[in-house]
C-alpha cells in the first residue's frame, strides 16, 4: 500500500515538471520552414525532439553550472522550456533535423518531394 | 410615475465599479490586438529587446548572468563606467531571399542592458563567457571592497 502511494505521488511529480513556452520564429520556403526557438542555457544533452500524432514536440532542459556566490538580482526564469507545434501536411516528418548552436535551436523541416513547386518543362 | 428606476442607494456606488469594469475590458481588447500583445507577452514597450540579467555576489567576485540566445560572440560588447555595468548588443536579421517568414517571436535588433554594481570592481580583471546562450561576466572585486579578517592581538 505504501509503494502505491509512494508510486502515485512519484508520477504525480513527473507530471508537474514546470515548463515556459520559449519564443520562436518560423519561416518558410520553397523547400521547407524553417524553425527557431530561442533555449538559453540549454545544450545538445537536454534537448528532446519528438514527433507524435503530426505534433512537433521540442523540450529544453537547462544545464546551467551554478554561480558562486548569493544571488542579488535575479531577472531569469528557472523552469525548462516546452513548445509544441502541429505539423504542416507537407512536411517530411522523417526528414526534420536539428541542431542547437549557443542556446538557439534551429529545425530544419523540409517539405516532401510532392509538393516541392516543380517546373515542367514544355516538349 | 417615475421615469427613473428605483435604486437602492447602497448598491449605487458599483455602477463606477462597472464602468470602471468596462474600461478594463476595453483596455484588455486593446492590448489582445495583434501588435499589442506581441509587446505586451514580453513586457517591453518601445524598449526594445531586454535580456534576463543575473547577479551574483561573493567574497571575491561579482558576476553577471546574462540570457542571449543565438548571439555571435563579436556582437556582445561590455563595458564598465563608474561603477555601472553595461551590456549591449545587436542580433541581425538573417533574411534569405524567397523566405517568408510564417510567425515571429524572436526579437532582432539592439539590446542594452545596465546595473549598478554593488562594490568597486577591478576594471582591468574583468572577464566573461558566452556559453549555450548565456554570457558570464566575471568581476573582480577591487581589494578594497573585499571582506577582510581583522586578528585581534
Amino acid at each position: 500500500m505504501n509503494t502505491l502511494t509512494r508510486e502515485a505521488r512519484d508520477g504525480d511529480r513527473a507530471h508537474a515538471e514546470q515548463f515556459i513556452a520559449p519564443p520562436a520564429s518560423v519561416t518558410e520556403s520553397a523547400e521547407g520552414y524553417m524553425l527557431e526557438i530561442e533555449m538559453p542555457g540549454v545544450n545538445k544533452d537536454g534537448l528532446d525532439i519528438s514527433v507524435e500524432n503530426n505534433e512537433l514536440t521540442v523540450i529544453g532542459r537547462r544545464s546551467v553550472p551554478p554561480v558562486e556566490g548569493t544571488l542579488i538580482h535575479h531577472e531569469s526564469r528557472p523552469e525548462n522550456f516546452l513548445r509544441t507545434f502541429e505539423l504542416d501536411p507537407s512536411i517530411d516528418a522523417d526528414k526534420i533535423s536539428a541542431k542547437i548552436e549557443q542556446g538557439l535551436v534551429r529545425l530544419t523541416l523540409p517539405k516532401a518531394e510532392h509538393v516541392k513547386p516543380r517546373k515542367i518543362t514544355v516538349s | 410615475m417615475d421615469l427613473i428606476r428605483y435604486q437602492a442607494p447602497d448598491l449605487a456606488p458599483w455602477s463606477a465599479l462597472d464602468r470602471w469594469s468596462n474600461l478594463r475590458d476595453e483596455l484588455n481588447s486593446f492590448f489582445e490586438m495583434p501588435f499589442w500583445s506581441s509587446l505586451a507577452r514580453t513586457g517591453q514597450l518601445f524598449t526594445g529587446w531586454s535580456p534576463a540579467l543575473d547577479l551574483y555576489e561573493s567574497g571575491d567576485n561579482v558576476v553577471a548572468v546574462v540570457e542571449l540566445p543565438g548571439m555571435r560572440k563579436e556582437d556582445i560588447d561590455i563595458s564598465l563606467h563608474d561603477g555601472t555595468l553595461t551590456i549591449s548588443g545587436e542580433r541581425k536579421r538573417e533574411s534569405t531571399d524567397g523566405e517568408k517568414a510564417q510567425r515571429t517571436e524572436r526579437y532582432v535588433g539592439a539590446f542594452r542592458r545596465s546595473i549598478a554594481l554593488p562594490t568597486h570592481v577591478d576594471a582591468n580583471k574583468v572577464s566573461a563567457t558566452y556559453q549555450d546562450g548565456i554570457l558570464k561576466v566575471t568581476l573582480p572585486k577591487a581589494e578594497e571592497a573585499k571582506p577582510k579578517q581583522i586578528q585581534v592581538s
